[in-house]
């Protein structure tokens, strides 16, 4: 059977990220008025569910990752009451946000939760999934940097998720590292491996150009969940960009419910005039894609070259080198130090050397 | 010379490892060492150190501290035993150091309050979590220069140094952390985050911390606090280095530290578990010192047993 047997007639829950993983690229500055705004849009043309959180998650708001412009509750609550039919979702990563913060999201109106771990450490997500279920929520298992561990292992993580209550669980591509094979033996194995009402999710980032291609891959495999962001805002060089990935899967025969021309609107007329400039694999988006790195590392690494003249493809590709993973962006600035230090950009006291 | 006795509870990774280091103490002799599970690696281990051993839990200890002169024990179990094994020694005027995430005692950090603890004589001590022992000391060293409105810790740990029950009960330890990074490091607020990390090999336990300062930060006052307080803690885990830092930007003040363990038991990367044994140990000799002197008297305190 072609790809395309595969795919005409299934339906596919599409989820927006802009106004979660889009919080990356705008610095977590986005606008209450903005967020309404692109969500309302997103809603209108039927976009059955979409993020609003920090980029991190819930509790993400930091030193670390950046402080949001607005508290978590703030956006949760600005949005969850304008929407007619679109359900929000939140991010929560634990060890970074707590239960309370889930519990608050909730109160506050979100229905759906990605509970996402690193692709080998789904076992710290088992309060979180048990929670999310407790509360009455959409929960939802994400493996992040799903590249980062074998097949078999990965099924093995997924599996655990389930077991902890999950009833959708992600294959999660942080980095943008995926190829469509990569994602076919991925979804195809969990496909085989978890129960058959469990629903299988593809997040896909656009560092190679391949989100869309990925994201038909994965519904292909047996994925009813694919996420993207209106115009691509994400981390890195974006999320799979959600109206282009609309309109493949509506020539595919794919049913999402979604108007493609409203979507195409909401991005082009809401999203992108918000945006300092539109997401593109620039070098050091590529070099995210092309050696395996955290999409969100990109904005870190571009600070660090600013203040100690270290190439961000230097230190990134020496970040995924060192095997960092999400939620490790203290080790940028951490290593943009040591670099630049053995490099005599800067002193041993962290100081710029003195200009001549 | 007269050492202290003590018993270990708990003979998993965490309880074997601290067996090693008190049994190079001057002031602490491990005694017993209590577990569950007949077949248990740690407890065989632990007779083979020449320790007297039980599989029946604190009930297998009570009858024998009298006679054997236990003095301090040590949980090395989990935060829901942790209470009634507590209340269970206390009783029989046994001072409990507790490297659960119970938190019924006050939290300790040794070189910023473990010696106004010793005056306080309290019979129970919580020593946090390996989180907080390893970045607090760094909160305390910039909040006792000048005021912190709010720091923040990111602690990456291996993920073959974190069992599971860190795992089961990541919320607990997130919380405990941040709640210490404020209590004990004296910052006005605090988070903590944590991340695992699987890389093989494994990657040595590193730390950062980050202070924001009320008013504008004394850089030379707080560089030199920094380094002082990283030679404090070395004084128990060697392996506690300043990788870079202490950076100024505003009042954001940027602590990178990487703690390597002793390798005890516990593989070199698991630093995160040495600098728990380590201040456990550490804790335990300071209240030793001031029984052995006299300075201390442990009390029988009797408390209802939880219903």
């Amino acid at each position: 059977m072609s790809q395309q047997d595969n795919i005409r007639g299934r339906k596919v829950k599409l989820h927006d990220m802009c106004l979660r993983d889009g919080m990356h690229s705008m610095r977590h500055q986005i606008t209450l008025e903005q967020m309404v705004d692109i969500a309302t849009g997103l809603d209108e043309a039927g976009v059955p569910l979409l993020q609003v959180t920090h980029g991190d998650g819930l509790g993400g708001s930091s030193l670390n990752y950046g402080r949001g412009l607005h508290t978590d509750k703030e956006y949760i609550t600005a949005v969850a009451s304008r929407m007619k039919n679109a359900v929000v979702s939140v991010l929560h990563v634990p060890g970074i946000g707590t239960l309370d913060e889930l519990r608050m999201a909730a109160d506050c109106g979100a229905r759906c939760v990605h509970v996402a771990s690193h692709c080998t450490e789904a076992d710290v997500t088992e309060q979180h999934i048990g929670l999310g279920r407790q509360l009455g929520m959409d929960t939802v298992g994400f493996l992040m940097m799903a590249h980062m561990t074998p097949v078999d292992a990965f099924v093995e993580q997924a599996l655990l998720m389930e077991s902890y209550g999950a009833t959708t669980v992600y294959c999660t591509d942080s980095a943008g590292y995926m190829l469509p094979e990569e994602v076919t033996a991925r979804i195809g194995a969990m496909r085989a491996a978890l129960q058959p009402d469990t629903e299988i999710g593809f997040h896909g980032h656009h560092n190679l150009g391949m989100g869309v291609a990925n994201s038909v891959a994965a519904v292909a495999a047996g994925a009813s969940r694919i996420d993207g962001s209106a115009a691509g805002l994400g981390a890195g060089a974006g999320n799979t960009p959600l109206e282009l990935f609309a309109a493949v899967g509506e020539r595919m025969g794919m049913e999402t419910g979604i108007d493609v021309f409203k979507l195409m609107d909401v991005a082009e007329d809401r999203v992108l005039p918000m945006m300092p400039k539109p997401p593109r694999a620039d070098r050091d988006s590529l070099t995210l894609g092309y050696a395996g790195v955290y999409s969100t590392f990109l904005y870190a690494a571009k600070d660090c070259e600013r203040k100690y003249g270290l190439p961000a493809r230097d230190l990134l590709v020496e970040l995924g080198r060192l095997k960092m993973i999400g939620g490790q962006e203290d080790m940028i600035e951490d290593t943009a130090l040591t670099m630049a230090k053995e490099r005599g950009l800067i002193g041993h006291n962290s100081q710029a050397p003195a200009t001549v | 010379m007269t050492k202290v006795k003590c018993a270990i509870i708990g003979p998993g990774n965490i309880g074997t490892d601290l067996l090693y280091k008190l049994l190079r103490s001057d002031v602490l002799e491990p005694v017993w060492m209590v577990g569950v599970d007949p077949t248990s690696e740690g407890l065989a281990r632990a007779r083979d150190l020449g320790l007297k051993t039980t599989e029946d839990g604190v009930d297998g200890l009570v009858p024998h501290v009298e006679a054997d002169g236990i003095q301090i024990a040590f949980d090395a179990t989990s935060a829901y035993v942790h209470a009634e094994n507590s209340r269970k020694l206390n009783a029989l005027g046994v001072l409990m150091i507790d490297l659960t995430p119970a938190a019924i005692g006050p939290l300790c950090v040794p070189p910023v309050n473990l010696v106004a603890l010793a005056e306080q004589a309290v019979m129970n001590v919580n020593m946090v979590t390996c989180a907080g022992q390893a970045t607090i000391p760094m909160v305390n060293a910039v909040s006792r220069v000048q005021p912190v409105g709010y720091s923040e810790i990111i602690a990456t740990v291996a993920s073959k140094s974190i069992g599971p029950g860190t795992r089961k009960n990541i919320d607990e330890f997130t919380r405990t952390t941040s709640g210490a990074v404020v209590k004990v490091g004296g910052a006005d607020t605090g988070k903590a985050i944590v991340v695992v990390n699987p890389a093989e090999p494994p990657l040595m336990m590193r730390d950062t911390v980050y202070c924001e300062t009320i008013d504008e930060p004394q850089v030379d006052a707080i560089t030199r606090s920094v380094h002082d307080m990283i030679a404090e803690v070395q004084k128990y885990v060697p392996g506690y280095r300043l990788k870079n830092g202490p950076t100024f930007e505003g009042k954001k003040v940027s602590i990178f530290l990487e703690v390597e363990g002793l390798g005890d038991f516990l593989p070199k990367y698991a630093g995160n578990l040495d600098i728990m044994t380590a201040a456990a140990a550490r804790t335990a000799e300071m209240f030793a010192a001031d029984i052995l002197s006299g300075k201390l008297k442990l009390e029988r305190k009797i408390e209802e047993a939880v219903q």
